[in-house]
């Protein structure tokens, strides 16, 4: 590991200049990549990572200048930077179709690499290369893949297109900003793999861009930390999780929700605060003039739970597979196809309209994005004394200010943020915001779509702890939608894996975590990237693909075509949620793998 | 393939409605045996003009009578000159086709190039000439630019004949003509195309390969910035017309925008019928045309929407 350093950054500097001002995006950072290695390049949203990559391959656009010295293979790299870029230096970004010209094939594109940086190949040659390049990235079929347009490519597909087209040229380094994020865990695990062993086999050098310190502790050798357009610290891997040095080091490693189920399984009641009895949500699809109608997208199809008062039902899954559809039909926002929610008892769908409302009030929700939540051109207090006013209670307006105030004051923003509207607040007081205006009517069941997945490590983190004190305070319900399964193992006493609009498995969470039952749970389990460097070694099951349409449904079990266990009884017979060891319910033939 | 076939019968469809439509209006639009014989024209002179063209048959069975002949190609006689309204109509085209078709090759010609430029030069003295030249050319209105053109380039400097097509260069002021409104929109469209896809995020990843900034723009900026500009050309052909028909008057130029001026006038009801379903169906082709091309230049397009979720 004493090799020269591939690439060299030296005080570099990035500063943009905006209408409001300069930026100091990046202030000053040395950082060297070694020939080979995995640098994971971790900090928190605007700490100048993705600022630092493109300084390096000069594509910072036309209101940005740096300073400092950047070399690659010891030469100073200024003026001909376009000359290395997909040749020596490749990059691929966070958002894999938008690297992608929509309007041209995926082989066109990659001949167009191809014939820049390979030209001794003639077009037969490099139609060859083209499909052997989609090969080595795993894509099957790739015949078929070369004709396909971008659109018609998964997300996870996609990214491995973009990492074939940026290793066209045979680079020997590869900038990955955020390459995993827009993707599911089973497919992060399955590109971050592909990356660590186009590394182990050709000697690339990768600076794997992140902000999840679960991946930097899986696959990166050294760690540089940014904060603030700084590299605070900088150590190899093992060394930086054992005797982190730096303050903020620690501060994300202690924000880290640990996998480990640490809560007192809950005990049942008679009759719980609201059961939800065979939901289904099925959406039309939209059709052309000419067209035979197509089948029905059945985005939640037959799913049963109970939650208790006081209790946290967490809900996770790949994305598409009904979890936020599932929310939005709790709280009223859209329609259901079929299936009954009785809330304290009370089945919403029998109840007078008087009584519907009086009930949907204790049923609130929380959307993922606050920015949503929250109308810009309002002040925080408008918004939270929003609800009171249509539902008419609160009492008079000095009353209602006051309960505002309270609220605000319970989730931890005090009289300076009354007047503010929306664009004054960091990302995680406009959450706290759209929590106040959620909480302002007491409710006793919340339903939060995944209240902190646009929020930073650290701050999350504060957010998770509210969370924990309000529940214990009111004694709130929650229903938690994330795809984090680190943080539902933190929050939840009881785990919905919900894949294709159906739940497979239903358990306590330490009795999931520890002893999960369906194939599927084990399969996202163990996609999980885990924030120790010493785990490294475990055998994990690495889920083949990506989640099928819901449109698509074959008869039988849905699991069955990823499934490494399934049977004949599996492609003919649905099986259906039943109680197996620990507590659980579990939707397989062959529940923890016998048979 | 299914796609095509979509396109075309819908495009057939508007075509029966055009049809239908343009027998509505010109059949309940006043009575031509006024307009030609004159407001003292006895009741029988009347009625035999009626007897003579069909026109006391009640309307249903008129309306069978004028669908079955346009299908076998009879557009029925002028009423003025007794011959068939085709001929004198397919008499008119040739010159309407030239002034046009010039008046379009300028409009892409110039319009598209400075649009381009425009954009890749955004915020320079190039990009403000031509955003100040599309909105001149966009707002004067026509009649005001020929009556200039006349003026300066004949009247003053005795360049250019001031009317008629007799000469070859009198065609050069009306296609300019013609020409300016839709160069001034189809710049700034382009302009707007093209800056909007030169903000998408796989400029960023066709450069971070390796490919130079003028391919970059050549083979990707530019073939996607062409798809939404070619819905504005398929706008731009109906305005074609519409400018044909003030040039032409103001040329003196012998095309079917005059003719259908003086039919209308004198209720020459085959002619104008003729010229309407002319200039149907050729718009309804010509939008035909773009919706096909812009399957050919958009794959999203080419499959019926899916969303997502
Ligand atoms: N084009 C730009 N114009 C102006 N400011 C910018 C631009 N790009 C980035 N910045 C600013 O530079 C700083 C660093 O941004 P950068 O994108 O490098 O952060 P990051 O660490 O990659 O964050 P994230 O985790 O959100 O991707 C931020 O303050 C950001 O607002
Ligand atoms: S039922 Fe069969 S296919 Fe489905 S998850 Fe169980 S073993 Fe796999
Ligand atoms: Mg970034």
């Amino acid at each position: 590991m004493t090799a020269a350093p591939l690439l060299s950054l030296q005080s570099l500097t990035v500063r943009f200049q905006t209408p409001d001002g300069v930026v100091d995006a990046v202030a000053g950072i040395d950082l060297d990549i070694r020939p080979g290695e995995i640098l994971g390049l971790v900090g928190e949203s605007g700490s100048g990572k993705s600022a630092s990559c493109l300084a390096v391959m000069g594509l910072l656009g036309p209101y940005a200048s740096t300073t400092g010295s950047i070399r690659f293979a010891g030469q100073p790299i200024a003026g001909d930077i376009a000359t290395l870029r997909g040749r020596s230096i490749g990059m691929i970004f966070q958002e894999p179709r938008a690297s992608l010209d929509p309007v041209r094939t995926i082989g066109s594109q990659l001949r167009e690499v191809l014939h820049l940086h390979r030209p001794e190949l003639d077009a037969q040659a490099a139609e060859a290369e083209a499909a052997s390049l989609l090969r080595r990235v795993g894509l099957p079929e790739p015949a078929r893949q070369l004709r396909a347009y971008p659109h018609e490519i998964s997300g996870g597909m996609a990214q491995r297109v973009a990492i074939a087209l940026a290793l066209a040229g045979n680079p020997r380094l590869l900038l990955a900003d955020e390459p995993t994020t827009a993707l599911d865990v089973t497919v992060q695990a399955q590109v971050l793999d592909l990356l660590s062993r186009l590394r182990d086999e050709t000697g690339l050098a990768i600076v794997l861009v992140t902000h999840d310190l679960g991946i930097v502790a899986q696959y990166a050798d050294r760690v540089a930390v940014m904060r603030h357009g700084k590299v605070v610290e900088q150590a190899p891997v093992h060394t930086l999780f054992a005797r982190p040095s730096h303050d903020y080091t620690r501060q994300l490693l202690a924000a880290l929700p640990r996998s480990e189920a640490d809560r007192p399984a809950p005990k049942p009641v008679a009759t719980p605060l609201l059961r939800v009895t065979g939901l289904a949500r099925h959406f039309a699809q939209p059709r052309g003039w000419f067209q035979p109608a197509a089948p029905k997208l059945r985005a939640v199809d037959g799913v049963s739970f109970d939650i208790d008062a006081g209790e946290t039902l967490a809900v996770v899954g790949e994305s598409g597979c009904g979890k936020s559809t599932i929310a939005l039909m709790l709280a009223g926002l859209i329609g259901m196809t079929a299936g009954h929610i009785a809330f304290a008892g009370r089945d919403l769908g029998s109840t007078s309209p008087a009584e519907r409302r009086a009930l949907r009030r204790q049923l609130q929700i929380v959307l993922q994005d606050p920015g949503e939540a929250l109308d810009p051109r309002l002040s925080v207090a408008t918004q939270v004394e929003e609800p009171l006013l249509i539902h008419r209670t609160g009492g008079d307006r000095a009353q209602r200010r006051e309960t505002v105030r309270a609220t605000l004051a319970a989730v931890g923003l005090d009289d300076w943020a009354l007047d503010r509207r929306p664009h004054e607040l960091s990302g995680g007081q406009r959450q706290r915001a759209a929590l106040a205006r959620a909480l302002v009517l007491e409710p006793s069941l919340l339903v939060l779509d995944e209240p902190t997945s646009a929020l930073d490590v650290s701050i999350q983190a504060q957010v998770i702890d509210l969370l924990t004190r309000l529940q214990r305070a009111r004694n709130l319900a929650y229903l938690f939608i994330s795809h984090d399964l680190r943080l539902v193992s933190r929050v939840a006493d009881r785990v919905a894996v919900v894949y294709l609009g159906r739940i497979v498995e239903l358990a306590p969470t330490a009795t999931l975590f520890a002893n999960p039952q369906h194939p599927y749970t084990r399969a996202l389990l163990s996609a999980v990237p885990e924030p120790d460097p010493d785990r490294r070694g475990r055998t994990r099951i690495l889920l083949q693909g990506e989640p099928p349409s819901p449109t698509a449904l074959a008869t039988g079990c849905r699991f069955r075509a990823r499934c490494a266990l399934a049977q004949r009884v599996c492609a003919s017979d649905d099986p259906s949620l039943l109680p197996a060891e620990g507590g659980a319910q579990v939707a397989c033939h062959f529940p923890g793998g016998a048979g | 393939m299914d796609f095509i076939l979509r396109k075309s019968l819908r495009a057939l469809l508007t075509l029966c409605i055009v049809v239908t439509l343009t027998f509505v209006v010109l059949r309940t639009s006043g009575d031509p045996a006024i307009v030609i014989l004159g407001t003292d024209a006895t009741p029988e002179m009347i009625a035999r003009f009626h007897a003579d063209w069909g026109l006391d048959q009640p309307l249903p069975l008129q309306y069978v009578h004028y669908v079955g002949h346009i299908v076998t190609g009879d557009f029925g006689t002028s009423f003025l000159d007794g011959r068939p309204a085709l001929t004198v109509v397919a008499e008119r085209l040739p010159n309407t086709l030239r002034l046009a078709g010039l008046g379009f090759l300028l409009t892409l010609g110039l319009g598209i190039p400075a649009g381009v430029l425009a954009a890749l030069n955004r915020g320079r003295l190039l990009d403000r000439l031509v955003v100040t030249g599309a909105v001149l050319g966009h707002s004067v209105p026509s009649f005001f630019l020929a009556i200039l053109l006349i003026l300066l380039l004949a009247v003053r400097w005795h360049l250019l004949p001031s009317g008629g097509a007799n000469a070859p260069e009198a065609i050069i002021m009306p296609a300019l003509t013609i020409a300016a409104g839709g160069m001034g929109s189809i710049a700034r469209f382009t302009r707007a195309a093209m800056l909007d896809a030169l903000r998408q995020p796989y400029v960023r990843g066709v450069l971070a390969r390796g490919v130079s900034w003028p391919n970059a723009v050549r083979a990707h900026v530019m073939p996607n910035a062409a798809i939404p500009t070619l819905t504005m050309i398929g706008f731009l052909l109906g305005s074609l017309v519409a400018g044909a028909v003030i040039t032409e008057t103001v040329f003196a130029w012998p095309g079917i925008g005059r003719l259908i001026i003086t039919s209308v006038a004198r209720r020459d009801l085959a002619v104008v019928q003729c010229i309407v379903l002319l200039v149907a169906t050729t718009m309804v082709l010509a939008n035909l045309t773009v919706d096909l091309l812009y399957g050919w230049l958009d794959p999203r397009m080419r499959a019926p929407a899916q969303e997502d979720r």
